[in-house]
């Protein structure tokens, strides 16, 4: 009997248990670590192009980590014990998510530590200079120290290579691991496969890097800058953002793939799901709309030579695009799972509530949140011009 | 495991305390002292304050918010050890929902979830099967299904509980320890830990679990392990007007689970490939019971 028409879910199953705020706990950390890779590609690989962003890219991927745990928090039943994840950790299963406060702190520190070498030599510049707060904040921010020396910032040249080097395994690990929380769950037939931790590792990147487009041109736009935008930069962003897509995309294909070759009895109840409540949000908008199209725009932006104007236009309206799918993807993914009933012979639905403690709005706000930091930290970091780049 | 150690100092505090003077309560105690006694004065030391006062002044087990035990079910000693598991008989089912009643009034569980329910099975001559349970069939199936066009071959009602795994995937993926798996078997959750990640109730593939309205904390069938730890049946069973839910030691040759388990009766387990190894068996589940 087709599932659709039987319709049975087990009674508990009757509503998601994982809501929209999950969603974005694992759309927000795929930000982080496609930013973060901008950024190690410049600092560790040496990608001049990249030069221009690399430090606007590392304190946008800050500014995304740190409210990465906001939405973890308001989803828990019992928010005041969250520290016990930390605590008294279940490493006897061991648990998949005992780890992640422990991963995502490392990868803070990581993160954090990279920023104040890259700032270190500015900031002891502007301490001299500046007064009031901002003197008191970085003089806390440079850690005591004054040193001007050209030794002294060819050590930090090496501490920040030496941090980027740490940041990108942690940062796959951070976004792998991420996968892995669904990927080892064998009760859902949609989550259980080892490619998970691939698939969101590299859909992660594309998010990153479709972040840091669209915010590198939107930020130049408002401050009316737009003459500073690097054609370079932006062509290796789309070049990068079209390599990490090609493959995030096969991987997902290939997910999909091997589940409906093998025919097994669970692809069944799959492709029912497929077919029936996330025919819209699967087939039409993550695959057809935001995948094929946004792949030939790609593939036209990266191959052809293309104006600046179109370049801009064109890598902003597939950079939105391709967040779109990834948070469709997040959406397909932590949803679609639930909806397939473990019962094997229906399905639930689920639609976000506008005001619901875990609503749209919420979700809104915790959005517009990191955008909010990345203003604050512009006040203490300056993204784009160094001071003392003539000098290096 | 910290939880455990909690755990188990509850348990020993609590039966010690209430009856200070049963020779089988010191032994155990003694037994676990004796086992590991650097162990057991670190958990006194660690508990301080608190840990010290709660082996001198008298206080009941929080555990359940009930005085625990007039029969141990807990003991280190092998040959005492006991077996429990739960039998279901889907031949005798009539789908009456008291199980369901007796279990919501039992464990005050929230109207609209469900620590166990009763599902009903149709299968029409073409061999479709059709499954429904309104209300996790705690009103009864008074009302016959009038959807199905095609000759009915077969009907019958399945009872569904925690499957108390010995692989328990709730426990594996619990990040903070809070479900766990006692040391007689039985799957537990301590609400006074439990963050409410709903991590386990992703996992278990049974979908018994849930997050308790009122508490805001996982939840899930206990076998009524507060009724079984003072020598009575789980709710439900002592409520079955037909026996068709049956619940004993199987280490007690003479307990009727342990005579149909050692019977030559098929006895089948829900989801088999998942491996959790369920202790509840049923008799009588055609192979369309997922």
């Amino acid at each position: 009997m087709d599932a659709q028409v039987l319709n049975y879910v087990f009674p508990n199953d009757m509503h998601p248990h994982w809501t929209l705020m999950i969603v974005l706990y694992t759309y927000l950390t795929g930000l982080v670590e496609g930013a973060f890779i901008v950024s190690a590609l410049s600092y560790v690989f040496g990608f001049k192009s990249l030069q221009p962003i690399a430090r606007f890219s590392l304190v946008l991927a800050f500014s995304w980590l740190l409210v990465v745990t906001v939405p973890l928090i308001i989803h828990l039943g019992q928010p005041t014990r969250a520290p016990w994840m930390l605590l008294t950790p279940n490493y006897d299963g061991p648990s998949m998510m005992a780890g992640f406060g422990y991963i995502y702190l490392i990868y803070t520190l990581v993160i954090l530590f990279q920023i104040l070498f890259v700032y270190r030599y500015e900031m002891v510049l502007f301490k001299a200079t500046s007064s009031g707060i901002k003197h008191h904040i970085y003089s806390i921010l440079t850690l005591g120290t004054n040193d001007r020396s050209k030794e002294g910032r060819q050590i930090d040249t090496k501490v920040i290579w030496l941090f980027g080097a740490l940041g990108i395994p942690t940062a796959s690990l951070l976004h792998g691991y991420v996968g892995f929380i669904f990927g080892g769950v064998k009760a859902v037939e949609w989550w259980f496969t080892p490619l998970m931790p691939i698939v969101f590792s590299f859909s992660a990147a594309v998010s990153g890097i479709a972040g840091v487009i669209v915010t590198y041109i939107m930020i130049k736009l408002f401050t009316k800058r737009v003459y500073e935008i690097k054609t370079e930069t932006l062509k290796t962003l789309i070049k990068l953002l079209w390599t990490f897509f090609i493959f995030a995309f096969f991987f997902e294909m290939l997910e999909l793939g091997v589940h409906a070759y093998s025919v097994t009895e669970n692809w069944h109840h799959v492709k029912a799901a497929l077919e029936g409540p996330m025919q819209w949000s699967f087939w039409t908008m993550q695959i057809k709309v935001l995948s094929i199209i946004p792949f030939f725009i790609l593939m036209w932006l990266s191959l052809r030579t293309i104006g600046r104007i179109a370049l801009m236009f064109w890598g902003v309206v597939v950079s939105i695009m391709l967040l779109m799918q990834v948070f469709f993807m997040r959406w397909n993914v932590v949803v679609g799972g639930q909806i397939m009933g473990k019962s094997g012979r229906g399905f639930t639905e689920y639609f976000p509530e506008w005001f619901d403690k875990e609503g749209i709005l919420v979700a809104g706000l915790i959005l517009i949140a990191p955008i909010v930091i990345l203003w604050l930290l512009s006040k203490i970091f300056p993204f784009w011009e160094s001071t003392t780049e003539g000098e290096r | 495991m910290t939880t455990m150690n909690d755990f188990m100092r509850k348990l020993i505090v609590s039966d010690d305390t209430i009856a200070p003077k049963e020779p089988q309560y010191r032994h155990i105690e003694q037994e676990m002292i004796d086992r590991d006694r650097r162990g057991f004065i670190d958990k006194i030391m660690s508990g301080a304050l608190g840990g010290s006062l709660m082996l001198v002044v008298p206080m009941h087990s929080e555990l359940f918010g009930e005085l625990l035990s007039e029969e141990p079910t807990i003991s280190l000693d092998e040959s005492k050890k006991k077996q429990y598991c739960f039998i279901v008989d889907v031949t005798g089912c009539i789908g009456c929902g008291a199980c369901c009643v007796a279990d919501r009034k039992e464990n005050n569980v929230p109207e609209g979830q469900y620590r166990t329910w009763v599902e009903r099975y149709v299968i029409d001559m073409l061999g479709e099967v059709y499954v429904d349970s309104p209300n996790g069939g705690e009103d009864g199936y008074s009302e016959s299904r009038d959807d199905i066009t095609n000759e009915i071959k077969d009907s019958y009602f399945v009872p569904k509980l925690c499957n108390m795994c010995d692989e328990p995937s709730c426990v594996q993926v619990c990040p903070v320890g809070a479900t766990f798996k006692s040391p007689d078997g039985f799957v537990l959750v301590d609400n006074t830990h439990c963050v409410a990640c709903s991590y386990c109730v992703q996992a278990c593939p049974y979908g018994v679990r849930f997050i308790n309205e009122q508490t805001k904390t996982a939840d899930k069938c206990t076998w009524c392990y507060h009724r079984v730890r003072k020598g009575k049946e789980p709710a439900c069973v002592a409520a079955c007007p037909t026996g068709a839910r049956k619940f004993g030691d199987l280490n007690d040759p003479e307990s009727e689970v342990a005579k149909i388990y050692h019977s030559k009766a098929l006895l089948s387990v829900l989801k088999k490939e998942q491996g959790n190894d369920p202790r509840l068996y049923y008799i009588g589940a055609g192979q369309e019971v997922i």
